[in-house]
């Protein structure tokens, strides 16, 4: 299964970036070959609004079933959903820990935005 | 003549110098409170408001089974307003800025515009003063539209006065663009010259000519006079730091009302601006 996790750096040993709209990366894993890519996200990290909304169709174009990151925000939120992939949020350490903790199967789907919107 | 009275840092005094103006004057004039976000100056005129009218920006309306998901309007929207996943299009009307773009590229022509409610304006009279300002919705965030709106309340003849909002954005230059003559409003503190100088580089690049109060003049250092001098802004009005000033303001009454002496004062301010103006 191919998964999103946002980070701060380009290798599974980079730290998990608590923001999603803005995260520096973001990494499309597959759980089970742990082959990756990483997305760079610079441009949406300086948008000027709806960087969330942005970076959810990019994550939507990959394939990814599910979002892996620490904070997701209303529009991002409703982007995501929108696109039927499904949100683990507060989520930290590297991408790896991310990816092995969905691997285990430990994860529980948030069901709403748990960062305000931004303005 | 239209005189926007504006000033880079808030709290400088904009509200108390466009408002003892106005009412130091002896004609008809129209007074706009464009400081659409947190609109004051009715507090010190009281004018009886007759009217009151809701005034919508347009956002796009997509009739949604009709989408082919090409992403034109999703790639046209330079505020990301419109999000094409999967089989669904998503519209956030707070984010459109009403460019219109997303309706002229949709190959399908399924995009239609509907309105989304920025805030009111209302209308009204005190003596001579002809009066409207904006109160913006709460929860929006875009106060331009609803400024120009406001400014379309601009007296065809005669002397408009418009309180700017502060600062040196969007909303400023809506709120100054095109005015004859534009009235700063400062202090003589850091704050207060740091700010102007970003209002003053703003009015520059309009080509608007300007002059400056300076409010509590007694205060802080000379900086300000210094900067004033050096870009050749003429000074046209020194407002000491008066604690009956203070008070007057605070308990809502007018300065040239409680302190008839300043009557004159606001009149010469006035004069000099239209001196300025007419050469």
């Amino acid at each position: 299964m191919k998964i999103a996790v946002s980070s701060k750096g380009t290798t599974l040993d980079s730290e998990v970036d608590p923001r999603f709209g803005r995260a520096s990366y973001i990494m499309i894993v597959d759980t089970d070959t742990l082959d990756f890519e990483a997305m760079d996200n610079s441009a949406n990290c300086a948008a000027f609004k709806g960087a969330g909304i942005q970076a959810a169709t990019m994550v939507s174009d990959t394939g990814a079933e599910v979002l892996m990151t620490g904070y997701c925000g209303p529009k991002a939120f409703q982007t995501i959903s929108a696109a039927g992939i499904k949100v683990v949020s507060d989520i930290t350490g590297t991408v790896r820990d991310a990816v092995e903790k969905m691997q285990s199967g430990a994860v529980s789907y948030t069901d709403s935005a748990n960062a305000d919107a931004h303005w | 003549m239209i005189i926007s009275v504006a000033s880079g840092k808030g709290g400088t005094g904009k509200t108390t110098v466009s408002t003892n103006m106005a009412q130091a004057l002896e004609t008809e004039l129209t007074f706009l409170d464009c400081d659409v976000e947190e609109p004051n100056a009715h507090l010190f005129l009281e004018p009886a408001i007759s009217s009151s009218r809701q005034v919508e920006t347009p956002v796009p309306e997509i009739q949604v089974e009709k989408c082919t998901q090409c992403r034109k309007c999703m790639d046209i929207c330079r505020f990301n307003a419109i999000a094409v996943v999967g089989q669904q299009v998503l519209v956030f009307p707070e984010l459109c800025h009403s460019c219109g773009g997303c309706m002229l590229v949709c190959p399908e022509g399924i995009i239609t515009e509907t309105g989304r409610e920025l805030g009111v304006i209302e209308e009204g009279q005190r003596d001579k003063i002809t009066f409207a300002h904006g109160k913006m919705r709460v929860g929006e965030a875009m106060a331009p539209p609803l400024i120009k709106e406001v400014r379309k309340a601009t007296r065809a003849q005669g002397l408009t006065i418009i309180d700017a909002p502060p600062g040196t954005s969007c909303p400023v230059i809506a709120a100054i663009d095109g005015v004859d003559f534009v009235l700063m409003v400062t202090e003589p503190t850091p704050f207060g010259l740091h700010d102007l100088k970003l209002a003053v580089e703003a009015v520059k690049l309009l080509g608007i000519s300007s002059g400056l109060v300076i409010n509590r003049a007694d205060l802080g250092n000379r900086e300000v006079y210094a900067y004033a001098r050096e870009q050749e802004i003429p000074i046209l009005m020194e407002i000491p730091f008066d604690r009956r000033i203070a008070e007057v303001y605070s308990s809502g009454q007018s300065v040239v009302e409680a302190m008839p002496e300043w009557a004159e004062k606001f009149r010469e301010l006035y004069h000099r601006i239209e001196a300025i103006v007419e050469s």
